[in-house]
């Protein structure tokens, strides 16, 4: 149980390493540390083996750097000659320095590029107000059940992302238990006023896309969450309460402050793949209310228009740069290093 | 007297108060869950049409048929089979790496780590749709060794991210004390940096299993017409009608992964104990 739970902390705690890492990168050409070198037997020269140390690590890092070079930073440059080619699947596709493909995609696909990001957005802040509690509860009132509720926070990936995605259809159906409450309490009425909903149901909604996305990325707001409330000392909340703080007050002042690395990574991992996603808009919604990623694949897998998807693809991807240096300068990285 | 019949009416709201925040967390955990139990409920589930989205009466018909619809446990297969290759190329090249970046100080670092990164944060359509006009620019033809590219670039920034907790975590004067005790350099790796540093790799590994065998929408980028995933499976089978034997599927896989947790979690308690 150890495990996944140690191995999602720590990819909770990534984006704050790397942008750590990448701001300390220009400083980075420090000499080895000899004090490390492994081996060194009586027979060695010190030469050889400080040349061994030296490259050691470069040849440790050389199958994963190579793999990242060659099928993830590669596919960028050819994505972004893609981008700016013209022509059609028959006459084949030339780079033309074409940016019409920039400016059509964001005339014409605007609509989507809004809805991901409001959905994205919505079903993040959701995230942040069901997850809370519960990584709140499992760090401070579990006991010895933590192990438990841990497992049963990562256990609904065990089973497929796409089966539980379908059983959402099943439960927000149109004559289902969730329609009927929602429908007798009249709060269907007051959604629909909304524009979330419309015709008395929740399937082919926008609400029905925003409660898919808010479950499907559930987890990874909770884990970073609860990673960094477990390291908060507890003798900091005796303290508080000891100088007559009331309960609201020690969260206000210790609690969430000290919880703010966790709740920054959180919205990241949430944020990011959210408004990424195609499949929930697929499943749950309707064509009103496809997302960016509905138009990149139909483009590319339908239409086989790839200067279009790859045009959509980068200006998805500035946006998100864009987002999140502006929110991470907004909630000060350097509590996060 | 009157202030303790006061207090006494008021007890359970005092106790609705203090337990607030275990009653949300519970709703929450409930909201987590309630899909899973969906899918359980439905796989015994006979339903009417080709859509198995209403309930209409029970029936254990899938579970004893599992493979009986077309093409879908051959699917299973071709994704087990992924999964596996790409979750021993992934731990294998990502420890390797997150030992690097650990253990050592040198010049680029900084930009491996960044290049670690990056996979995590990046959406994955932007990534499935890159890797994908790479083939169709080098005329790669799509197919099982595509995906498995695919899959081994995503998986791989995961097991550094977990095999290098683990790794920092580590007290490097065991390991010290062994090289004291005139141990060599192959020896001190297998018997004590190894042993250390496997809770590691072994949560790399089973995350990286688990994100290719469950991985969707990179694959749909990178793998062709032909070569279909389970994952893929699924998809087109929402459209023409899920089978039940879906939902089994989707159970069989949580009871087994559960039980694979609670296994490992009995058996470190075990051997914690011994020790």
């Amino acid at each position: 149980m150890t495990s996944p739970a140690a191995s999602a902390s720590a990819s909770a705690g990534s984006p704050a390493g790397a942008s750590g890492s990448a701001s300390a990168s220009a400083g980075a050409a420090t000499p080895p540390a000899s004090g490390d070198a492994p081996g060194g037997g009586p027979g060695t020269s010190a030469r050889s083996a400080r040349r061994r140390v030296r490259l050691t690590p470069y040849w440790l890092l050389l199958p994963a750097g190579l793999w990242l070079a060659l099928f993830f930073v590669a596919p960028f440059f050819y994505q972004a000659s893609t981008s700016v080619q013209s022509g059609s699947l028959e006459e084949g596709f030339r780079v033309t320095w074409d940016f019409t493909n920039y400016t059509d995609a964001l005339a014409t696909y605007a609509p989507h590029f809004l809805r991901s990001f409001l959905y994205a957005a919505t079903a993040t802040l959701l995230c942040l107000l069901i997850g809370y509690p519960l990584a709140y509860m499992i760090a401070f009132r579990a006991g010895r059940w933590r192990g438990l509720l841990l497992v049963m926070v990562i256990a609904p990936f065990f089973t497929s992302f796409l089966i539980r995605t379908l059983a959402w259809k099943t439960i927000l159906s149109d004559g289902g238990p969730v329609v009927g409450v929602l429908k007798s309490v009249h709060l269907l009425d007051f959604t629909s006023q909304l524009g979330l909903t419309g015709d008395d149901r929740l399937l082919a909604t926008p609400l029905a896309v925003v409660c898919g996305l808010t479950y499907n990325f559930l987890p990874f707001m909770i884990l970073p969450l609860y990673s960094s409330l477990e390291r908060i000392d507890a003798s900091l909340h005796e303290a508080a309460r000891d100088l007559y703080a009331k309960p609201a007050t020690v969260f206000r002042k210790v609690t969430f402050p000290l919880s703010l690395p966790g709740v920054v990574a959180g919205t990241l991992l949430t944020f990011i793949p959210a408004s990424g996603d195609y499949i929930n808009a697929q499943l749950l919604g309707s064509p009103n209310t496809q997302m960016v990623g509905n138009a990149i694949q139909k483009q590319f897998l339908n239409v086989l228009d790839y200067p279009a998807a790859a045009a959509m693809s980068f200006i998805l991807m500035a946006i998100i740069l864009i987002v999140v240096s502006v929110y991470m300068r907004k909630a000060g990285t350097e509590e996060l290093v | 007297m009157a202030a303790a019949t006061r207090s006494r009416t008021l007890a359970p709201l005092h106790w609705l108060r203090r337990n607030a925040v275990v009653l949300a967390g519970a709703a929450s955990l409930l909201y987590l869950l309630l899909p899973n139990v969906v899918v359980m409920l439905f796989s015994f589930n006979k339903p009417a049409g080709r859509f198995n989205y209403e309930w209409r009466a029970f029936s254990t018909d899938a579970w004893t048929d599992p493979c009986g619809v077309a093409d879908m446990c051959g699917s299973l297969g071709l994704s087990l089979q992924i999964a596996v290759l790409s979750t021993l190329f992934a731990t294998a090249f990502g420890t390797f790496a997150a030992f690097a970046l650990a253990r050592y100080r040198f010049r680029g670092k900084g930009t491996g780590n960044a290049l670690i990164f990056l996979p995590m944060a990046m959406p994955e359509v932007v990534m499935g749709a890159s890797l994908g006009t790479l083939f169709l620019n080098t005329r790669v033809a799509f197919g099982f060794v595509t995906i498995l590219i695919a899959h081994i670039m995503f998986c791989l920034s995961f097991v550094v991210v977990a095999v290098k907790a683990r790794v920092m975590s580590m007290d490097p004067r065991l390991e010290e004390a062994a090289r004291d005790l005139y141990a060599g350099p192959v020896q001190t790796f297998l018997r004590v940096t190894l042993p250390l540093a496997a809770p590691g790799i072994a949560a790399g590994a089973m995350l990286s299993f688990a994100l290719s065998f469950d991985d969707f929408i990179i694959t749909q980028f990178n793998a062709g017409p032909s070569t279909v995933t389970f994952p893929m499976f699924v998809w087109g089978a929402a459209q023409r009608g899920v089978p039940v034997q879906v939902n089994v599927i989707g159970t069989a896989m949580f009871l087994i992964a559960v039980a694979v947790v609670f296994g490992g979690q009995i058996a470190t308690a075990r051997r914690r104990r011994r020790s």
